[in-house]
């Protein structure tokens, strides 16, 4: 699952975001392919993808704030399809490797099973970024901006808040979280121009477990969908998807507003 | 000059016409109270000053500066600030970062103490969190979150609606203490009694046009104007 928790608590809905994780990767794999460095490819991913998020938001993204969000939902699921149609026109549509770098690429040995010390690797790695966006979220001056608009854009506007600004922000931390995220995770999964696909599903089931807009609820909710999906996948690997819709499906049942979130929203 | 100039302004909600050439003024240090009843365009008045919707035609001067179209938050720097109606504190935030929230633009923001001496029950629940607060606690926030921007002129939008009357002699008693210490108001209330016995001069809105300007003593004089427009 990895960092699509951070998605959920930007509050961000953005069907873009399966294929900036996917431009992240390619990202990744060409600095890999120049610099041999696995470090230079997780810093070009993140950064490309912050800058290719940056031109979205200001040149398209920006015009869709005041529009309903059934028109978000459309221009934001129109550049993902432009976004990958284009890595297909430039990639091909055969599927990349992305080696894990050669200080993981070992397996350690757990004594219950074997693990890959990469899977380790992320994990830290995740749990180092989700700590620094706590700290940005709730320690800092555009974490209170950032809080406070997720749930009223109109009043934080009022209160003399640039909040167009602000998202700018906000749209490119979280198009640089899902670049990172695309190039950590593109050794453990394959890089094609359609490996962000399940993971923008995932994400949003993500979303709604734990609650749209709320960092925990999307820590909690990313937790729980891994377990559903891993647990499931020992099982029947056919039938890990509809567990976590399945489960979707009762969270929605019984608290609507998600396991953390807020009756109420705007 | 006045501080707030309004003149001839028409606003629309898509197609319908809501204010019909509105003009109205306020001076430094005065209270004044917008009445009319439910429907009349007090609200609509409100969110065209603060720049939340932009009038078709007209003009509206802030010290002297037009503002009329420009973003709610560009007109909040330069000192109007609206208390909105429907109170729309942060229920995410605690009543701490709330304060601290709205004064984040403001040039010379209160601290948090300050608003505490004013209104001690939101000291007492500085930790507590918006949305836990009572109807008259996030009254008391909205209108704090106001203050501490240090504004030159605020617009309280129906502060008493929907509070016990104990509560509503609280923040009647609080209203009064700020118009006291000079602060300039502009108070749109159901509470006609209540909003009278704080404003110097009065305007009655009635379907989108400016029907009435004058002093409170003149217009309880007239309890047929009153009856007419007012419904009181």
């Amino acid at each position: 699952m990895g960092l699509t928790v951070i998605f959920g608590a930007l509050g961000v809905v953005n069907f873009a975001h399966g294929a900036l994780y996917a431009v992240g990767a390619y990202a990744g794999f060409v600095t890999y392919e120049y610099t041999d460095s696995f470090v230079a490819a997780m810093a070009a991913g993140a950064i490309f993808v912050l800058i290719v998020g940056i031109v979205i938001e200001r040149g398209l993204i920006r015009l869709y704030y005041q529009r309903p969000p059934e028109d978000q939902i459309l221009v934001t699921f129109g550049i993902g399809i432009v976004l990958v149609e284009g890595l297909r026109a430039i990639f091909g549509g055969l599927n990349r490797n992305l080696p894990a770098p050669s200080w993981a690429a070992s397996i350690v040995n757990l004594h219950v099973t074997l693990y890959p010390i990469y899977r380790i690797d992320v994990l830290v790695i995740v749990a180092v970024v989700l700590a620094l966006l706590y700290v940005v979220l709730y320690r800092t001056r555009l974490g209170l901006i950032v809080r406070a608009g997720i749930e009223d854009q109109l009043m934080v506007n009022i209160l003399g808040i640039n909040v167009t600004r602000t998202f700018l922000t906000v749209f490119g931390l979280g198009a640089m979280a899902a670049g990172f995220a695309g190039v950590i995770n593109a050794p453990i999964v394959t890089v094609s121009p359609d490996m962000g696909a399940d993971v923008l599903v995932q994400s949003f089931v993500v979303i709604v477990i734990g609650g749209v807009g709320s960092f925990w609820g999307a820590v909690v909710g990313g937790l729980i969908a891994g377990e559903i999906l891993s647990l499931a996948a020992m099982i029947d690997p056919a039938y890990s998807d509809v567990m976590l819709f399945a489960a979707m499906a009762v969270v929605l049942i019984l608290r609507p507003q998600g396991l953390f979130g807020v009756q109420g929203r705007q | 000059m006045s501080l707030l100039e309004v003149d001839a302004i028409n606003t629309y909600y898509g197609e319908a016409h809501a204010l019909f050439d509105v003009s109205m003024r306020v001076e430094p240090h005065e209270v004044v109270a917008l009445l009319g009843r439910n429907g009349a365009g007090k609200t609509t008045t409100f969110k065209t000053m603060m720049g939340v919707m932009a009038p078709k035609s007209g003009t509206i001067r802030f010290n002297g500066m037009p503002i009329q179209g420009l973003p709610p938050y560009k007109i909040a720097r330069l000192g109007l600030q609206l208390v909105p109606e429907e109170r729309r504190i942060i229920g995410g935030l605690t009543v701490e970062e709330n304060l601290i929230l709205a004064g984040l633009s403001a040039p010379t923001p209160w601290k948090p103490e300050r608003v505490y001496e004013i209104f001690p029950r939101l000291g007492e629940r500085h930790r507590s969190r918006g949305r836990e607060l009572s109807g008259g606690e996030q009254q008391m926030l909205t209108i704090a979150r106001a203050l501490v921007r240090e504004p030159r002129l605020i617009l309280l939008d129906e502060p008493f609606e929907g509070l016990a009357p104990l509560i509503v002699q609280d923040l009647l008693r609080i209203c009064r203490d700020l118009a006291a210490a000079g602060r300039t108001i502009v108070i749109v209330e159901q509470n006609v009694q209540a909003a009278l016995s704080l404003a110097q001069r009065c305007y009655i809105l009635n379907n989108g046009h400016m029907v009435y300007e004058g002093t409170p003593a003149e217009l309880r004089a007239d309890p047929d104007f009153m009856r007419r427009h007012l419904g009181i």
